[in-house]
Formats: C-alpha cells, structure tokens, sequence
C-alpha cells in the first residue's frame, strides 16, 4: 500500500470501500434484513451515483457546467427500453438483454452526446449552460412525440409533431406491442434491472472515469479547465479534448437511464426534464468538484434523504431545502470553514485534491 | 391579420418574460451569480398581491405595490442569509444555494397556500361593465388588443428604460456597475459592495414582484410552482440577448415570446418550447455572448 | 478536512439507509431476491405485510404531495382522511391511514410503495396519478396487494393486472363517451380540440375521442396541444380554432389550464360551445374564480359539489369544516374507494390479521360481486379487468353552479 502513488492509494480505497459496501448490502438483503423501502432505492441509487460520476467529469475535470445532462439520460433510457423490449422474444436471457440495453443506449447517448458536443464545446460558462439546459428540453420534448411499436415485421416509429397521431396509426400486426407511446411513455415495459448490474456499472463507470483521469488525455482536460489559453499554447488540441469527455460523459449517463428505465414498468419522458439535470448537478457540487468518492457519497446521501424523512410528511422537501442551503453555506461559507480548520490540528492534508 | 393577431400576443407574452428576465440580468450583472430562485420571489409576488386583494380588500394597484414591498424584504433577506456568506465561494456553490432557496420558496408557499390553485383577478377586468372585452379594437374591430397587454408592453418599456437611465446616471447605479467590472477595485474606491449588491437583490425582487402580477394576469392560475417555468424562460431571455446587457433582456425576452407564439401559429403546437430553444442554440452559435453581449476576449 | 467530510457523510449514509430499512421488516418475511427490481414472474406469492397486530386494518395510500400535481394527491388523501375517521368513529372494524408522497413520479411512487410495505400495509388506494399508478401497479402485482386507485384513468393501469381496480372513468370510457354524446345531441358542430400532449390523461382521452368522434362522422377542424411549459397562453390556439370557424371546443384537459382558456377566449370575444371532461370539475370552487366566465359550459363528470343528496351534501360540508376548501372529483373519488375498500373487506369476512396476499385474492372476488352507491356514482360495478362501470352526467354550468344537460 504504501508504495504506491497517493491518488492510486485514494481510488484504490474507493474501489475497496464500494466492493464492502456490494457485499454488505448483498448479505443484508440476504438475511432480509433491508427493508422493502430500502432495497427498492438501491437501483435507482446506483444509476443517480452513475449519473453523478459522468456528470462530475464534464463539470468537475472539464470545467464547463452542463445543465441538461438528464436528457442523455433520456436516451439512454426509451432506447434501452426499446432494445429490451423489442429483443423479448429473441434473446429470452435477462442479464444478455439488459446488458445490450445498456450498451445501445450508451452508444445512442454518445452519438447524441457528440452531435449536441459541436456546437455546445463552442461556448463557454453561462452560455455552454444553457445552451445544454435548450437539449436537454428539446430531447425531452422530442421523445413525447415519439411512437414506437414492434411487431415481427421490427421496429414501427412514429414522429407524431402534430400531435394527430395515435397508437392505430403504426399498423401493427396482432402480435405487436407498442413500447412508447408519446406522452404516456413507455409503458408495460418488463423490469430486468437488477442492484448487482447496477453495481457493475458504477465499477464501469468509476474505473473508466478514473482511468481517463490519470491518462495523458485527463490531464489534458484539466489543463485545459484550469488554463485554456495555456493548454492551447502547449499544443492540446482543445476541441477535440473536450468532445472525448463530453461523450464519455453522455454514454455513461445513457448507460445509466437504460438502467433506470428498465426498473420501472411505466416511463414518461417528462421526468428527464431540467429538475433531474439539476438534481444531479447538486450531487456533484455537494460532493465535491472532481471528487469522485464525493459524488457518489453525495448522491447516495441526498437520494435517500428525502425517503427517510418520509416521516415528516408536509415539512419533508422543505427540510431538504433546508438541509441543502445549510451544507453549502457550511461547506463554501469563510465562517464555517475556519470553523471546521479548528479540527485539523495534527492531520496531513497532503492528499487532497 | 392573424399573424398580426399572434404577433400581439407574442409581444404582450414576450413583455412579461422580459420583465422577469431585466431582474435576472441585474442581478447576473452585478452579483455574478445565475439566480433560480428568481422565478419564485415572481411566484411570491403573485400570491402577495392575490392575498391583498382577496382577504384585504385592497385595489389591484395597492396590491401590487404591497407584493413589492414584501419581495423587496424577501430578497434582501434571502441575499443576506444565504447569498452573502458566500460571496467568495465559486459561482457553481452559490447556484446550488440558490436552487435550494427555490425548493424552500416553493415549499414554503405549498404549505402556506396549499396546493389548489388561485386564481388571479386581473389587473384590468376582462371585460368592461357592458361585457363587451375590455380591448383596444383596431382595423374595423378585426384586430384586438386588450388593455392588459398595453400595459404590460408600457410596464416593460418603462422599466427598461428606468433602469438603463438608473445604472447610467445615477450615484447608486455607477456604484453598481463599478462592482460588474471588478469588486476589488470598486471596494478600494469607497463603494460599499455589499449594500451596493443589497440593492440590486432589492430591485431585481421589486421587478419580480411587478413581473408576478403581470404573469398572474395573464395566466390567472397561482400555484407554489407558477414561477419556475417563467424563471428559466426569463434564464434563456436573459442570456439570448447577452446576459448582463439591460436592452439585451428586453429584446431578448419580446423575442422569446414572438417566436413561441409563432412557432405555435406555423409549425407545430407542441414542439414550440423546443423552436424557441433551437433558435437560441443558433443564435448562440452566431453570436456567443448573445444578441447585445459584449464579447470579451480573454487576456493571456 | 474534505477526508473528515466525506467520513461523516459516509457515516450518516449509513445511518440514513438503516433508518430507511429497519426494524419494520418482519424476521418472518421471505424476501424475494430481486424484489428491489420486481423482476420475478407472477403471484409468487411472497407476502410481506405483517398481520396488523392492533386490530386495525393499514390502508396506505400513495400521491402527488408536493410539486405541480399536488392539488390531485392532497384531495384525495384529505376525503379518504375523512372517510377513515367515519369508519372508525362506527366502531367495529378500524383502519389505519397512511398516506405518502410520490410527486406524481413513476420512481417515487415504487419507493412510496415498498415504504408502505414496510409499514405493513395491506390495501392500497391509489396510487393517484396514471404514471405513478402503472408504476407501482407492476410491483404490487407481484407483491398480490390489492389497490383501488381513485383517479388513474388509463388503462394501461389496470391491463393485464388482477389487483388493480379504477374507481374513476377510464380514459377511453370518457373520449368515446363524450363523442358520442356530442354526436346524439349537438351533431353538425364544428369541433376544436386542446389538449395537453405531455399528459396521459389529456392522450388518452384526446386519441379515443378523435376515434369515436370520426366514427360517428363529427367534423373536427383543428386539433391543438400544449405542454407542461407552455401551458401559460392559448391565445395562438384559441385563434386558430377561431378562424378554423370551430363552434365546438373540446377540452379533455383539468381545470387549471381550462380556466386559462376561458379567460383567454373571453378576452379574444371568442365563444363556442365549451364540452370538458372530468379533470374540468373543480373549476367553480378554485379560490378568486369569476364563474361567470364558465357560463355554460358543458362537462361530463361523476361527482357534483352541489349536487341535491345527503351524502354529498354530508360530506362537503364536513370537507369544507376541515379543510376549509370545496372538494373536487378527486375527494370525492378519494372518499368512495375507502368506502368500497371498506365495504369489500367487511362483505368478504377479512380480518386485519390477515396478510396483504390473502386480503388481495379475496378483495379481488369480492370486488366483483359489489355494488356500491357513493358520491361518484350510483350502481357502480366493477369487471374483472378492473374498470368501474358507472354512467357519466353532461352537465352544463348555469348561474355558478352544474344543473343537468
């Protein structure tokens, strides 16, 4: 251990930590001792703590804010829905198909990820901002005017823009099923998602992200956030920098709604919309920029927050309101943070970021 | 004659974006900082002046300026607790405060108003004591404008200019644009950066408040989560014509409104939230820092 | 110091999954092994609510508390609050009310769900909106545990599903319904229609009724839709079905967005005939509301605030005493399925000690074979596959208040 570099040293204790946290989870659940409520947050809370992870590489190790990240989520999602449902017949094996969902809707993810990255990584801050906030709207605005049905003959699609069209109007045979329809989503779509395919792709995602980090390429990223004009001048090709963690980002963040979307029997492309964006954006932030142990200590945190303050009733998003105001006047404010130097006498606080 | 029809309706929708959307921008301007509680200090606003005018008695335009009064309160007290201790922390830390000052506004209102909808008196009746609509008839009646949405186009024109001459002339607004250039300098020149951002907060929630009951007047539904929708339009208003810029705010929130309601009118109903986005992606493309953004050149 | 951070957060994570998870669980339970993702097929039949031990029946319920469609989930749990508190007032049988938050979100509806699981719940009502009810529908299949949803009018929520039953219109019953009504007595109209494409219910309803209405030969002119974010201004759909020459609205849309509509076309001298569904009732009771702007207009509904009889009128009253608000349909939605649930459980001879599962099968027979007068309805009957069958009322709005078409 002690040979090794501190930031192998760091992963590797992050690594060791979530593979403790797999079993122990795995053994509770075992022995029945998670509740219903408990093991029902688990896929979710792996997919938010993917989701976390991919959008802390564009904010925290490129530098720009992305407020639209949910929409690759989206795609991820009805194009991971339609490549389970539509291959039910052909590939009976659930983890076969739930990881072609996955890998589908990472590629289709990325794709979008890299058409949206040509004219996003153009702007810079508040205008990067919102030009991801406008995809993100537009992809969740575009998927309720989708129809999608399969039948023997493969996959119907309707791009339903008018508004005029209805499920009838993609002839389907007899047998065929539809997987989304328009505003309703997608529904009767057979849940495969399961907590230990979740874990995996956060070990995916951890390893990947951490692994771009540490490679020649990380560190151009990051010399590019930290100094662009620098980075040029050193001959880093920014563009091309910027757009391999943006479509990594995106493909992570489609894995995951495939995920996601292949938990729940019933979708609607309206939960993709700019309040998940942000709740993800506020996992990252909370975490810790570029602090990938932070990120996901952060979305497993705030995810369940609200669920145990069930209890509360009314008062209970208020709490979280409340909750969120105060860590980041504790964690950002000068006071509190000379509040908290107090505690540090006699720690070495080499190995932070 | 209908596209002049949708035109007007396009204008009056754009006037009440660009009202919230001037508030946004002051305080981007000044404060550096993307505030999306703003949609809910407008949202604040509108349940103030319903209340006046419903369990009070008062007249819509008393009403008004008691919504004004209590979101000028509002935002200094919200800047105050929960924007200034972080004034040195990075913009993304402040911007997740903010989002959570939105959640606590919006929860706040559904516990105090409950959940089922208001709905809104408008500032100008409907209709006048004969029922015919209270609206300015035009071309041999087969174009109508009502007077509310007159008033709305004269409030934001007002406004605009109230505030261009407000940063321009006076010693308040020059302290104001002193802390946009550089807080640093501005301090080291006697202003008091603080009050000055007070301020700003203080007139950005007055103009929210105003935006609150133009907005309710319009769509007469008040529900604790009226604001956010108009919060982000005023966000793209505000950043389509140069985030910072007070006549960019104008013009890009009248522009918003037209080309929603024409994306309507000629292309389809439902995506018209998407055109009017796409046109902002195209227009950032053209031009990066928006319609009237200055474009600053990095130094080395 | 950022080490310090994330140990205490690490810490209270743990803490906060412990408190989400313990204690309630029954050590008896045979967890199913991926009950998390409800993979496993049909009525396995692993029950996980506990026999109740006070004697009392645990009816939880599930809806939108907080957020846009809050008004839904708060009207409902407020009637069935009051129905509770009548039956357990009687006497005899006691149930135990547990209403939670789902947002009106189909992820926090399942987590909503296995929170009342926990809790040992053996009925449920709801959940109240039609995401979050084919959401949760799929994994309280799998549990048997029988639901009456209040409102969830799709019927997608009830398809292929034995457990779950709708006490209100399904959405198709209502399109076709109010087409063919049109056609029976006011054919020849141009028809418009708005509705809301972002939504189930505005779909569903929208796409049957276009269905039947062409069927029957009705001319519809124009067909506008809004979403969730531009539902602030019809004035642009409003003047196209205006110059369309529509005389004839069809709104299949709830009342927030209704009452924008009538607004507008009043300030635009436009005046058809407004026909609205359902979702419209609730328009004359919102706060500040100038119900001359709803003068005559024409809606299909279940339930009537004002309408002439001792229950409903019982009722209101006592809704008005605690909440000081009028009911809308969805109270009184949310009143009546406490009521058949109570009835159901009562005729069947359950006791609250038995599980969930057991209840379910039973409900599900029982269900079958009731009948029940309430305030959404007379006669209601429900068939295997879950729909109520109960006849829709065209009233139309005279002077403030519905009178009957």
């Amino acid at each position: 251990m002690k040979n090794l570099k501190p930031h192998t040293r760091r992963n590797l204790i992050t690594f060791i930590g979530l593979a403790v946290v797999w079993i122990v989870v795995t053994v509770l659940r075992g022995q029945g001792v998670l509740g219903r409520s408990a093991s029902g947050l688990l896929v979710p809370i792996c997919c938010y703590v993917v989701m976390a992870l991919s959008l802390n590489l564009t904010v925290g190790i490129m530098g720009e804010l992305s407020l639209g990240h949910a929409g690759f989520m989206g795609i991820g999602a009805f194009t991971g829905i339609i490549v389970s449902q539509s291959l039910m017949r052909a590939v009976p094996s659930v983890p076969l198909r739930l990881i072609a969902a996955m890998l589908v809707g990472a590629v289709f993810a990325g794709i979008f990820g890299f058409l949206i990255g040509i004219p996003v990584l153009r702007l810079r801050g508040d205008y990067l901002a919102i030009v991801t906030l406008a995809f993100g709207e537009i992809i969740k605005e575009l998927i309720t005017c989708l129809l999608v049905g399969v039948d023997e003959h493969g996959l119907h699609i309707i791009f339903n823009y008018k508004g005029l069209k209805g499920v009838e109007d993609l002839h389907l045979s007899e047998t065929g099923q539809v997987i989304i329809k328009g505003a309703q989503g997608a529904t009767g779509t057979q849940p495969i998602a399961t907590f230990n395919a979740g874990m995996i792709l956060i070990f995916l995602t951890l390893f990947i992200i951490l692994n771009v980090i540490y490679s020649r390429t990380g560190r151009a990223i990051m010399a590019i956030r930290d100094n662009r004009i620098a980075a040029e001048s050193v001959g880093i090709e920014i563009t091309r920098h910027k757009m391999i963690a943006f479509v990594m980002s995106a493909a992570m963040a489609g894995a995951a709604g495939a995920l996601y979307g292949l938990n729940y029997s019933n979708l609607v492309a309206a939960k993709f919309d700019f309040n998940t964006s942000i709740l993800v954006l506020v996992f990252v932030v909370l975490g810790g920029l570029g602090n990938m142990r932070g990120s996901i200590i952060a979305a497993v945190l705030l995810y369940v927050l609200p669920e145990a303050l069930r209890s509360m009733h009314d008062y209970r998003m208020l709490i979280y309101a409340v909750v969120l105001i105060a860590v980041m006047l504790a964690t950002n404010s000068p006071i509190a943070q000379s509040f908290f130097a107090r505690f540090r006498f006699g720690r070495k606080g080499g190995d932070e970021e | 004659m209908e596209f002049l029809s949708y035109l007007i309706s396009g204008i009056s929708l754009g006037s009440v974006y660009a009202i919230i959307a001037l508030g946004y921008t002051m305080v981007y301007g000044i404060a550096k900082m993307l505030n999306f509680a703003h949609g809910d200090v407008i949202m604040v606003g509108g349940y103030i002046s319903f209340c006046g005018m419903m369990y009070l008695g008062l007249n819509g335009w008393v009403a008004l300026l008691l919504a004004m009064a209590v979101c000028t309160v509002l935002g200094i007290i919200v800047e105050g607790l929960a924007y200034r201790p972080l004034r040195q922390a990075t913009s993304l830390a402040v911007l997740i405060t903010a989002i959570g000052v939105s959640y606590l506004l919006q929860n706040t209102a559904l516990l105090v108003w409950g959940a089922t909808p208001k709905v809104y008196q408008s500032l100008i009746p409907l209709t006048d004591a004969s029922g015919a609509p209270n609206a300015l008839r035009l071309m041999g009646g087969r174009l109508s404008i009502s007077y509310m949405s007159l008033l709305t186009m004269a409030a934001c024109i007002i406004i605009m200019v109230g505030l261009t001459l407000f940063t321009s002339r006076s010693k308040m607004g020059k302290a104001m644009r002193a802390c946009s250039e550089d807080k640093d300098a501005a301090r080291l020149m006697g202003i008091n950066v603080n009050t000055t951002i007070s301020v700003t907060f203080a007139i950005g929630s007055a103009l929210a408040a105003v935006a609150g009951v133009l907005l309710c007047s319009f769509n007469p539904t008040l529900m604790p989560t009226t604001g956010s929708m108009p919060g982000i339009r005023a966000f793209t208003a505000a950043v389509f014509g140069g985030i910072g810029s007070i006549p960019g705010a104008f013009l890009g929130g009248l522009l918003i409104g037209v080309i929603e309601a024409m994306a309507k009118a000629y292309i389809s109903t439902q995506l018209a939230n998407s055109v009017v986005f796409a046109v902002l992606i195209v227009v950032l493309l053209v031009r990066p820092a928006g319609l009237l953004g200055k474009y600053v050149p990095e130094k080395v | 110091m950022k080490k310090a951070l994330s140990l205490m957060l690490a810490l209270v994570m743990v803490l906060a999954l412990a408190a989400c998870g313990g204690g309630t669980q029954p050590a008896t339970t045979t967890q199913q092994p991926d009950s998390g993702s409800a993979s496993t097929s049909t009525g396995s039949g692993t029950s996980t609510a506990s026999a109740s031990a006070s004697g009392a029946f645990k009816f939880g319920a599930s809806g939108p508390l907080t957020g846009d469609a809050a008004i839904y989930g708060k009207a409902v749990m407020n009637a069935a609050q009051i129905a509770v508190d009548e039956i357990n007032a009687k006497g005899g049988i006691q149930i135990e009310f547990n209403p939670q938050d789902d947002e009106a979100d189909g992820e926090k509806a399942v987590n909503a769900y296995n929170t009342l699981m926990d809790w040992g719940m053996q009925v449920m009502v709801g959940p109240v909106t039609t995401g979050s009810a084919i959401a949760a529908s799929a994994v309280a299949y799998n549990d048997r545990t029988f639901c009456l949803t209040p409102s969830a009018s799709s019927t997608d929520v009830t398809a292929n599903k034995d457990n779950m039953f709708q006490l209100c219109f399904t959405d198709p019953n209502q399109g076709t319904g109010s087409a063919d009504y049109i056609a029976a007595n006011m054919a020849g109209h141009k028809i418009a229609v708005i509705y809301r494409n972002d939504d189930a219910y505005s779909q569903g309803i929208r796409d049957t009724f276009v269905k039947e209405a062409a069927a029957k030969g009705l001319q519809v002119v124009y067909e506008g839709t809004f979403t969730k974010d531009t539902q602030t201004d019809f004035s642009v759909q409003l003047g196209k079905a205006q110059s369309e020459g529509a005389d004839l609205l069809y709104l299949p849309i709830y009342y927030q967005p209704a009452s924008v509509i009538l607004q507008q076309a009043k300030s635009m001298n436009y005046a058809p005939i407004f026909f609205g569904v359902d979702g419209m009732d609730g328009i004359l009771t919102m706060e500040g509301f100038d119900t001359s702007l709803a003068e005559g207009v024409m809606l299909l509904t279940p339930f009537a605030a004002d309408a002439d009889n001792d229950m409903t009128k019982a009722f209101v009253a006592e809704y008005q005493k605690r909440y000081g608000e009028t009911p809308n349909q969805f109270a009184a939605d949310g009143y009546d399925v406490v009521y058949v649930l109570y009835n159901a459980l009562t005729a069947s001879g359950c006791t609250p000690d038995m599980s969930s599962a057991e209840i379910c099968e039973k409900l599900i027979a029982e269900i079958q074979k009731t009948t029940y007068n309430g305030l959404t309805g007379e006669n209601m009957t429900w068939s295997a596959n879950g729909e109520v069958s109960k006849m829709p009322t065209a009233v139309v709005i005279k002077d403030g208040v519905y009178v009957s078409a």
